[in-house]
C-alpha cells in the first residue's frame, strides 16, 4: 500500500515528493519517477481518492477551449485582430468569428481598435498553440469604460465561488458590474469611483487570501463595514 | 603554506549567514532574493512569453534565457556597467545549470527570461545568482522537475573549505570550485574550477559542497512556503 507524504491542501514546491507506491496516480502538476510521485510546480496539494494533483498558486494563463477571457487588441491584420490574453501566446480573432457584420474591405479599426478590451470566448486551441477567439455569443462584447485589474489566473475559481456565490456577493454589495475572465483579468464598472474601488479592493483581498478558509464571510464583513 | 584559521573566523565547513525571500519584485512573474553573507543576488523571471527575434523560436520547445549582471555599486571599486566577457560566461553557465530542471516542452516558440542582478558582491555571486534564479522560477509557476541550489567550495592553503569570501578567494594559494546540484536528485548541474587541486581533495570538497547545498535547499523550501503562509494570518 502506498503512502501519502504530504497532507491535503498543503503547499508543495517543485521537486517535492508527494507520495510513495504505485497505487497512487499522478494527476495535473505532478509526475512519476521510479515509484514516487513528485510535484511539478509550486501549488497546493489536492487528492481525489488515488489521484494526486497540484493546484498552481502562480503562473501564466493556459488557454482552454470555451473559457471566457478578457483580451486587449495589440495588432490588426487583413483577416482579423491579434489579441493579448495574458498567456504565452497572442490569440487571433478572425473577421469570421466577430459578432458584427463586417463588409468587405472595411476598416477593421471601426469595430475593434488598438488597445480596445474585448470579452471573448476561446474557440479553438491547436497543438502548436495558436488560439482562436470568438465574440459571437451572449455577453461577449467590446468593453466600454470601467477599470481592469489583473489577478493570478489560478485564483479565478475562488473569485467566482461556488455557483458564483462570491462574485454575486460583491456585485450585490457594491452594485458594480463585474466580468471575470478565466485569464485573470477582472473588469469592474460601477456607478461611482468609490464603489469601483471597493469592489477592486475586495477582489485584491480574495487574491491575497485565496488559499485560506472562510473567505466569503471575511469579504462580506469587509464590504458591509464601509 | 598552511591556513590555520579563516579570515572571517568561521569554521572550515561553515557557510555564511543565509537568507532567502520570494516575491520581491511586484511586476515580475516571479522573483527572489538570496543573500549569503555580504553577497546579495536578486532574480526576476518573466514569461513564458513570445520570443523575439522570431528566428530564435523553436517550434519543439521553449527557450530559457538567463542574464547575469553586477550592478556598478556592488563592488568596492565601481564596476563599469555593460556587458563583459565575464558576464556572458556566467549568464551561459547559469542557463546550463537551470536548464536540466525546467520543463520547457509545453512552451513551444516562447521564452522564459531570467534576469539576475548582483546588488552586493563578496564572492560566490554566480552561486547566489543560480540559487535565487531557481527560487524565482518556482515562484513564477514554471513547471520544474526539481530545484537547484548552489554553493562554492575550495581549497585555501592546505584546507578544504566551503563558501569562500573575497579575502580567501584572493589568497595566493586558493582554489575556487563553484558547484550547483539539484535538490532531490543530487545531480551536478554546474561545476567550474579555478586553481589547482588533487583528485582526493576534489572529491572531499564536492562532498562538503553537497552538504552545504542541502542546507540551502531547506532555506529555499522555507522561503517559498513562508511566502504563502505569512498571508494566511
Amino acid at each position: 500500500m502506498g503512502k501519502l507524504l504530504v497532507k491535503e491542501r498543503e503547499i508543495v514546491i517543485p521537486g517535492q515528493e508527494l507520495a510513495e507506491g504505485l497505487d497512487y496516480l499522478p494527476g495535473q502538476g505532478t509526475f512519476r519517477e521510479d515509484n514516487k510521485i513528485i510535484a511539478n510546480y509550486l501549488g497546493l496539494l489536492s487528492t481525489n481518492e488515488r489521484f494526486i494533483k497540484v493546484i498552481p498558486l502562480t503562473g501564466r494563463y493556459i488557454p482552454k477551449v470555451n473559457d471566457l477571457v478578457i483580451g486587449k487588441v495589440v495588432e490588426i491584420g487583413f483577416y482579423g485582430w491579434s489579441i493579448d490574453i495574458g498567456s504565452a501566446y497572442n490569440a487571433m480573432l478572425s473577421i469570421r468569428d466577430a459578432a458584427e457584420f463586417i463588409e468587405r474591405d472595411d476598416d477593421l479599426t471601426k469595430y475593434y481598435d488598438y488597445g480596445d478590451l474585448v470579452v471573448a470566448k476561446i474557440n479553438k486551441v491547436t497543438r502548436s498553440k495558436s488560439i482562436d477567439l470568438t465574440t459571437k455569443g451572449p455577453g461577449l462584447k467590446k468593453l466600454d469604460g470601467g477599470k481592469i485589474i489583473d489577478v493570478t489566473p489560478s485564483k479565478v475559481p475562488r473569485m467566482i465561488g461556488k455557483q458564483g456565490s462570491m462574485i454575486q456577493l460583491i456585485k450585490e454589495k457594491t452594485g458594480c458590474n463585474i466580468i471575470i475572465g478565466q485569464n485573470g483579468r477582472v473588469w469592474i464598472k460601477g456607478e461611482s469611483t468609490e464603489k469601483e474601488i471597493l469592489a477592486s479592493n475586495a477582489i485584491i483581498k480574495i487574491e491575497q487570501e485565496s488559499h485560506t478558509e472562510g473567505l466569503t464571510d471575511k469579504i462580506k464583513k469587509m464590504l458591509e463595514k464601509k | 603554506m598552511s591556513y590555520e584559521k579563516r579570515f572571517s573566523g568561521r569554521k572550515f565547513d561553515e557557510m555564511r549567514e543565509i537568507e532567502a525571500k520570494v516575491g520581491i519584485i511586484k511586476r515580475a512573474d516571479g522573483s527572489a532574493l538570496f543573500r549569503i553573507g555580504d553577497t546579495i543576488a536578486i532574480a526576476a523571471v518573466y514569461g513564458p512569453r513570445e520570443l523575439h527575434p522570431r528566428f530564435l523560436q523553436n517550434p519543439e520547445t521553449g527557450i530559457l534565457r538567463c542574464n547575469y549582471d553586477m550592478i556598478s555599486f556592488s563592488v568596492p571599486e565601481r564596476k563599469r556597467p555593460g556587458p563583459s566577457r565575464r558576464q556572458v560566461e556566467i549568464s551561459l553557465v547559469t542557463e546550463k545549470a537551470l536548464l536540466p530542471v525546467v520543463d520547457l516542452k509545453q512552451f513551444q516558440n516562447s521564452v522564459i527570461d531570467v534576469f539576475i542582478q548582483i546588488i552586493q558582491a563578496n564572492s560566490g555571486t554566480r552561486c547566489a545568482g543560480i540559487t535565487a534564479a531557481s527560487l524565482a522560477l518556482a515562484h513564477a509557476g514554471i513547471p520544474m522537475r526539481d530545484m537547484v541550489s548552489s554553493v562554492s567550495v575550495g581549497k585555501v592553503g592546505n584546507k578544504i573549505l566551503i563558501d569562500l569570501d573575497k579575502d580567501e578567494e584572493d589568497h595566493e594559494d586558493a582554489t575556487d570550485i563553484p558547484m550547483a546540484i539539484t535538490n532531490r536528485g543530487k545531480q551536478i548541474t554546474l561545476l567550474q574550477l579555478d586553481g589547482n587541486i588533487t583528485k582526493k581533495d576534489f572529491i572531499e570538497a564536492l562532498k562538503l559542497g553537497m552538504g552545504g547545498c542541502e542546507k540551502i535547499a531547506k532555506v529555499q523550501e522555507k522561503a517559498l512556503k513562508d511566502y504563502y503562509r505569512s498571508k494566511n494570518e
